[in-house]
């Protein structure tokens, strides 16, 4: 394992990014290959198959299942709206009249003559997908989607919550240390994504999901707070489906900690840009990271961002304690396995932190890519 | 396989995991003795930018190479040689090349029946038992409407969906009736658009017909023979076999790189868990012993047993080390984890830790403090995965069964498999377990976990090679027990736990072997030497009250296998394991018995 380490996050001014927007199941792409497409333009389209209604016919008609055919006053396929007669039958000499009516608006697809069963669609619901960041269609997913590429900054967190939004970058605090508090949030935040420097309170969320703030992007976050805020705990870091006006993104880790200083500088130099932000993360196989991304016109000089390996020199950051959130660079690659004080034999390396030089576990750091 | 198992010389075996592809490297020597010889592990490539499993396995395999110094690579790296060449050619390749593989989330597959707790719960034990992750288990009665769901089905995406209900001429009524939720759902597979949602049905077999009629042309329908013919019996096998074989056409096919790595191995891949709980009911069988396994893993956690030749599995599937950590923590809740931990914490920072562990799921613990809190949290993850274990694993539902008068006043008619008293060994797998700076911490995070009873032998696994050994008992069972036995087992040591009901009980037992007599007393943790090859016969007597094995009271003769920590005699007591709730008096036991086993360095 000569390379475990962790991949960074990536910070950058300038890059190529390219995002798969793809649909839940087939539909019709509305766009070619070669088109501009702004971050909010449709580039695909499907209808979701409509909800389902099961009512007994059998039991609402007082027959038995395979009674119900020479009853029904409605063809299987047809179109039917709520309230509608799809069946009739009387009993005792037609003294007794009982029916079935469709209980939605759709298709009356299918009757079971052994269950008596009947089964209702509504009509389908079309949904339609963003291209999310302003860019060019470069392929297109047959039925599925598009990928689109996009030029630009790019911000990634560790962790965040809610979708994607797509609004203009203001910033509150003055320094990377600066905790983000409630009374920092003011009207005008409304419909902004709003900059932090260390951990933002669980008030000051609060107060930025009552304002409809679009975004908060911060150091840190208590991951207490997470459970006070949704009112479960996050188990699992797999979010993004998160109903709430405000996504969040936290660019550090749980706890108070700073924003890397470079992390803040390039946010600060994109203050009132308009950013595609997106809290959704998943940290599993497929990893998805939340994001901030704020498109140019392409003349800058894009970086295409690859996992670099650990090497003298690389600045990197310490992602466990006792050095949690600490930034340095790599001063030495001891290759010998090193007894940690928990006895467990790894590979270390050395981080110059500026004021010491620490010996950290090389799976306890993460290359500060941009 | 085209080498016959006679001639097997050399074997390598991969297991790709979701993280991490890990290879060994299986050799037979001079004295015709199959042994590990080399490891070698890789990041899994499955996902972008590579996305092709078999880079992984190559690079896995290219450090044994070097390790070894031996050619296991064609010349361009592109694939392994198979077979082996002979000793003129230098030797080069292997005979044999197998696979297991959880990469990509593993198998995840969803159930359905018409009872919950009778051929729904049979469903799943197939599923369970072949290896996959349930996601859900759909039944008439599961107190859902249908509408919820049929929203259910199709929102879960599986990769395949087994479908079971009614015994052979029973229920078609109920069985359609799950069929039409199907149909109505129109589920999609997980992976790839362009194929059908592979469905077994292995329920009523005389309502086949109907059921094709229904589901036919709209999913990828298998049919299999029921898994519950009648409801004293439950015949999981043909069930399994075809979950196997549909996770090799389906399933793997649509991964990236799956379709080249198929072609490579000589016999079908396996999905890990089943390939781990396979060697796991190879132990028992060949030892004729009771066998709970487990594995730890960063996502889930998978819980094996063998109880009186009945086998069982259940995953847990959000109990994990780092993925799933903080799921521990949300289902444990943080008193429970605390308990372990030998000193103060405080609350809001251990949350931040363990938030943490979940977003950098690849660090490790660098204090000792931190390691402390791991072995913790692993504590709670096994307990909690055993849990769920003891509560699946039971005797079959719904049958006739004869009951005796004092039957009839035991409200607990669904008891579990799982008897702590009768369980021999105990197996541990995974990184926590395996990879703890010393033996002794595994042996204890066993002991406290699964608050073992009497007398029991606790083992783990060296390096996670269960699976690969698994896989290989298909075609070598011989090959695959004895470098199970020599080079993947490492045999920890005994634990005796007399169980004492009640209050008082000052001495609770005595151990006498080899013209020694040792005394247990409640409350005391103590570690004598035994080593790994020593057996002894030990003659344990309790006091009144007090059992071992063998009733309250009853003397218990057994013979006591040594290990690389010893012979643990631990007289806490059980059921359960009364831990000291204030934090002075938690931190002054914990403190106790982390000395009493010199668990960490600062009680040398």
């Amino acid at each position: 394992m000569g390379d475990a380490y962790t991949p960074g996050l990536t910070v950058t001014r300038s890059t190529v990014v390219r995002k798969t927007r793809r649909l839940p199941l087939p539909g019709e792409v509305l766009v070619k290959v070669g088109d501009r497409v702004a971050a909010r333009d449709p580039v695909a389209r499907a209808q979701l198959p409509g909800k389902v209604h099961l009512i007994n016919v059998a039991s609402a008609l007082g027959v038995l299942p395979d009674e119900i055919a020479p009853a029904l006053r409605v063809k299987i396929g047809a179109n039917v709206t709520k309230g509608q007669k799809i069946g009739e039958a009387s009993s005792l000499f037609g003294l007794i009249k009982s029916s079935a009516e469709a209980p939605c608006t759709g298709t009356f697809e299918s009757v079971s003559a052994i269950t008596g069963m009947g089964m209702f669609r509504e009509p389908p619901v079309p949904v339609e997908v963003a291209a999310y960041v302003d860019g060019t269609v470069i392929e297109i997913i047959p039925e599925e989607g598009v990928i689109v590429e996009a030029h630009g900054a790019l911000v990634q967190g560790i962790f965040g919550l809610a979708g994607e939004g797509i609004a203009m970058i203001t910033m509150i605090a003055k320094q990377p240390d600066h905790v983000l508090e409630a009374s920092d949030l003011k009207p005008e935040h409304t419909g902004k994504i709003v900059v932090g420097g260390a951990r933002a309170t669980l008030a000051a969320l609060r107060r930025a999901i009552e304002l409809k703030v679009a975004g908060v992007v911060c150091g840190g976050f208590a991951y207490q707070d997470i459970k006070e805020l949704l009112g479960f705990d996050v188990g699992v870091a797999i979010t993004g489906t998160e109903d709430l006006p405000t996504t969040l993104v936290v660019t550090e880790g749980f706890g108070d900690i700073a924003m890397a200083r470079a992390t803040f500088e390039l946010l600060q130099s994109l203050e009132g840009k308009r950013a595609s932000i997106n809290g959704a993360t998943q940290i599993r196989a497929g990893v998805i990271r939340p994001e901030l991304m704020v498109p140019d016109d392409g003349s800058g000089n894009a970086t295409v961002v690859e996992g670099g390996g650990l090497e003298i020199g690389a600045p990197v950051r310490c992602i466990r304690a006792p050095y949690f959130g600490r930034i340095g660079t790599v001063s030495a690659l001891p290759v010998e396995l090193h007894t940690l004080p928990s006895e467990t034999k790894v590979r270390v390396l050395e981080v110059d932190l500026g004021t010491e030089k620490i010996l950290v576990p090389r799976a306890n750091v993460e290359v500060i890519e941009r | 396989m085209g080498i016959s198992p006679d001639d097997l010389r050399s074997v390598i075996a991969t297991d790709c995991g979701s993280t991490t592809t890990k290879a060994i490297l299986i050799e037979r020597n001079d004295k015709g003795e199959y042994r590990l010889t080399s490891r070698g592990e890789a990041p899994t490539t499955v996902e972008a930018p590579v996305e092709d499993v078999t880079r992984g396995v190559l690079n896995a395999v290219r450090e044994i190479q070097e390790l070894r110094k031996r050619t296991f690579l064609t010349d361009d790296g592109s694939a392994i040689i198979t077979p082996q060449s002979g000793p003129e050619d230098g030797d080069r390749g292997t005979d044999l090349y197998i696979s297991t593989s959880s990469a990509g989330g593993g198998l995840q597959m969803m159930v359905a029946g018409v009872v919950k707790k009778m051929t729904a719960e049979s469903a799943a034990r197939a599923a369970l038992g072949a290896g996959a992750i349930v996601m859900d288990s759909v039944s008439i009665n599961d107190k859902r409407l249908p509408h919820e769901k049929i929203e259910r089905i199709r929102q879960l995406r599986p990769d395949m969906i087994l479908f079971a209900g009614g015994t052979d001429g029973g229920t078609r009524k109920h069985v359609v009736a799950i069929a039409e939720l199907l149909r109505a759902a129109q589920p999609r597979p997980r992976l790839g658009t362009g194929y059908d949602l592979p469905v077994i049905f292995a329920g009523n077999k005389e309502i086949r017909g109907e059921i094709e009629q229904m589901l036919g042309g709209k999913v990828a329908l298998q049919f299999v023979d029921n898994v519950r013919p009648t409801l004293e019996v439950e015949h999981l096998g043909p069930a399994r076999d075809a979950i196997h074989e549909l996770f090799m056409e389906h399933v793997m096919a649509q991964a990236p790189g799956y379709a080249k790595l198929m072609t490579w191995t000589g016999v079908p891949i396996m999905p890990t868990p089943g390939a781990m709980g396979l060697m796991i009911k190879t132990l028992a069988e060949r030892t004729r012993t009771n066998v709970v396994g487990v594995d730890i893993g960063g996502a889930t956690t998978d819980v094996f047993s063998v109880f009186d030749g009945t086998f069982n599995r259940t995953v847990s599937a959000n109990l994990g080390m780092s993925y799933s950590v903080s799921n521990v923590l949300a289902e444990a809740g943080i008193g429970d984890i605390q308990r372990w931990v030998p000193f103060e914490l405080d609350e809001a920072d251990l949350r931040d830790r363990i938030g943490n562990k979940m977003i950098r799921p690849t660090t490790i613990p660098q204090t000792l403090d931190e390691l402390k809190i791991e072995q913790a949290i692993a504590r709670e993850a096994l307990r909690l995965s055993f849990v769920q274990h003891k509560q699946f694993a039971v005797k079959l539902r719904g049958g006739q069964q004869e009951r005796s008068i004092s039957d009839a006043f035991d409200q607990d008619s669904t008891s579990t498999l799982v008897d702590m008293m009768k369980l021999d060994v105990l197996v541990g797998s995974g990184g926590v377990l395996s990879h703890a700076p010393r033996r002794t911490q595994s042996m204890m995070m066993m002991i406290d976990a699964f608050g073992v009873e009497g007398v029991t032998e606790l083992a783990v696994d060296s390096i996670f090679m269960m699976p690969h050994l698994g896989v290989l008992s298909t075609v070598h069972p011989a090959a695959a027990i004895e470098v199970f036995e020599k080079d993947c087992l490492v045999r920890l040591g005994t634990c005796i736990a007399p169980v004492a009901v009640g209050k008082g009980h000052g001495t609770l037992c005595t151990v006498s072997y080899q013209g020694a007599s040792h005394t247990i007393s409640r409350g005391d943790l103590v570690l004598l030497p035994l080593g790994v090859d020593d057996t002894v016969e030990a003659t344990i007597t309790p006091t009144r009250g007090v059992d071992v094995g063998a009733g309250p009271g009853a003397r218990v003769v057994k013979k006591v296998r040594g290990g690389v920590c010893g012979l643990v005699l631990d007289g806490r007591g059980r059921r359960p394991m009364p831990l000291p709730v204030s934090p002075p008096e938690r931190v002054a036991a914990a403190t106790r018995w982390t000395k009493a086993l010199d668990l960490y360095p600062e009680a040398a």
